[in-house]
């Protein structure tokens, strides 16, 4: 039988899943998530008291079927599932885990998702300052606020949706500041009111009530304050215990990387994005499904879910009906407009790289001698090569470059992906290497072998320890 | 110092026990170490490349900003990793 392996159970991940069992294959998933529903309809720990209605408000239904559709497949055993384990490399058919034995595939599925697109800010390096997506997790997964009086900044439709359920937890919120002008909202509105027309007035309704600011140019995060300047020009200053920041979102597209998809500089996305077809393929037997591929939501991507799918199914020569993704691509798009990333500028003392505290100073310097290639940039800077592997810098990074050089962001390049993805223990590597030199994965013995490395020492976390390890997870291949 | 985080719902759950930097802390059932740390505490850890303390970033195991170190070795990812109890959790233990 065919090996399917689907990454990621959110909604992209789910849906998939359920075409290829309904068409009688047992895939397998694996999430790095303890439970299925992925960031946008995250479950809170088992013990939990807030209803889906407090969770997730009008998307409710949605979670719900969502997380029903998913436990029934595995109640009934008709896919395996690996929660809590990430894929941290793709080599020759083989993905490598956390913590597990590597699995062999035929074909790869991949609903990775987003995080947060950030951008730096002055001082945003400090403790305190956290990604919107961040707050929302602690919200929803653990019924906490970061801080007792908190603004959040940059823009995207998180930015509202986010105030307006902190507000209704009962959290201190201090300010709403929108970094996109009221006229780019609008001309966006009115194409995202085409497309979705409820969609678009749920999401202006959020705004009532709210201390929101659009058109703000944010100037620095420091002393429990953001200062900022509206859209007048004039200076404020917010006091603060708490910052959220955040520009829509950002594709997590290192796998997609991994298993050999190429990418485009999108103008719409602001983002590289990897290349699929018109079902999401990206490969011969890779397959792309939702945020990871196109930013088009939790909607999206289930229909995105159910067209990787189907193109893998009509692939082995099955039958499976293909979603219409037409009106959520044109909503997508305009909401892209409506919230666009600005320009980054900012002064040379700003930390770009918050793992490695690299200024935007160091990266120009460095352009200078080495010209505005991305990858040469991150070889001498180390931008993007700290732990986070360049998730929170390298849009922000290009951006800089290629302003520096006057240049276009397309020319600067991506930065290549590299293996492992996540930070891996010593455990997990001896167990890609049982199954480098000839060992089945499957094996009993390697499956053995694996676990007693896991209660030795040796399954102490190394990579992240020291980041200018050679095996640190961003260093270049020797 | 005063902790970062406030508890906004689910407050009816048992506590649990824990140790952070050598002192005696409790968190609830079902809590993160980094939730049961910033109830208390206004941050993890130190930064390795600046003079600022750290106190998680992006909460979905993405940013690596929350690594902080197990007393019996092992280091771990605070806002991935339920709280359990009896840990002995240290903010800075790799240095040593």
């Amino acid at each position: 039988m065919t090996r399917i392996l689907i990454v990621g159970a959110g909604p992209g991940g789910i849906r998939a899943a359920e075409a290829l069992v309904r068409a009688g294959l047992r895939p397998v998933v694996v999430d790095e998530g303890a439970r299925a529903g992925g960031q946008i309809y995250r479950r809170p720990p088992h013990g939990f008291l807030r209803d889906a209605r407090a969770l997730y408000g009008s998307e409710a239904h949605k979670a719900e079927a969502l997380h029903a559709c998913f436990d029934r497949m595995v109640a009934q055993g008709r896919l395996d599932y690996l929660p809590g384990c990430a894929v941290h490399s793709l080599r020759d058919g083989l993905a490598h885990l956390t913590g597990r034995a590597p699995i062999a595939y035929d074909r790869l599925i991949l609903a990775t998702g987003a995080t947060d697109r950030l951008m730096p800010v002055p001082g945003w390096q400090s403790a305190g300052v956290f990604s919107l997506g961040a707050m929302q997790i602690a919200l929803k997964a653990q019924g906490v606020a970061l801080g007792q009086r908190i603004v959040l900044a940059g823009s995207g439709p998180l930015l509202t949706l986010l105030a307006s359920q902190l507000v209704k937890a009962g959290a201190g919120l201090a300010a709403v500041l929108d970094t996109s002008r009221m006229g780019d909202q609008l001309r966006g509105g009115v194409g995202m009111a085409l497309a979705r027309p409820l969609v678009t007035l749920r999401g202006a309704r959020m705004r009532l009530g709210l201390p929101y600011h659009a058109g703000v140019v944010l100037d620095a995060i420091d002393a429990g304050a953001v200062r900022w300047r509206d859209a007048r020009g004039h200076a404020q200053v917010t006091e603060c215990d708490a910052v959220g920041l955040g520009w829509h979102l950002r594709a997590e597209t290192q796998l997609a990387d991994l298993a050999g998809a190429q990418f485009d500089w999108s103008e719409v996305w602001q983002q590289w994005l990897p290349r699929i077809d018109d079902l999401g393929r990206a490969g011969p037997g890779l397959y792309l499904a939702g945020d990871g591929v196109r930013i088009l939501g939790a909607d999206g991507a289930e229909l995105a879910g159910r067209r990787a799918a189907a193109a893998c199914l009509h692939d082995l020569g099955l039958e499976a009906p293909v979603p219409d993704l037409r009106r959520t691509e044109r909503f997508a798009a305009a909401l892209a407009r409506a919230f666009p990333w600005p320009a980054v500028d900012v002064p040379d003392s700003t930390v770009v790289c918050r793992c490695e505290g690299i200024t935007a100073g160091e990266l120009r310097a460095t352009v200078d001698r080495t010209g505005p290639e991305a990858n040469r940039v991150k070889s001498l800077a180390r931008i993007g090569m700290g732990r986070c592997q360049g998730r929170y810098c390298q849009l922000a990074a290009v951006d800089l470059i290629a302003c520096h050089a006057g240049t276009s962001r397309a020319s600067v390049g991506r930065l290549r992906g590299q293996p492992p993805v996540r930070p891996v223990t010593v455990a997990d590597l001896l167990a890609a290497e049982s199954s480098a030199v000839g060992t089945k994965p499957e094996d009993s013995a390697a499956a053995s072998s694996l676990s007693a490395a896991s209660a030795s020492p040796l399954a102490a976390p190394c990579l992240q320890a020291t980041p200018r390890m050679p095996c640190s997870p961003s260093a270049p291949k020797t | 110092m005063t902790g970062r985080i406030v508890r906004l719902a689910e407050t009816h759950r048992a506590p649990v026990a824990f140790r952070f930097d050598g002192q005696d802390m409790a968190g609830m059932e079902g809590d993160t170490v980094l939730t049961a740390i910033l109830c208390h505490r206004g941050s993890l850890r130190a930064a390795e490349f600046g003079p600022e303390r750290r106190a998680g970033f992006c909460l979905m195991g993405a940013c690596q900003d929350c690594w902080i170190s197990q007393e019996d070795g092992p280091r771990l990812r605070a806002c991935q990793t339920p709280l359990r109890a009896g840990m002995r959790l240290w903010s800075d233990g790799w240095r040593e």
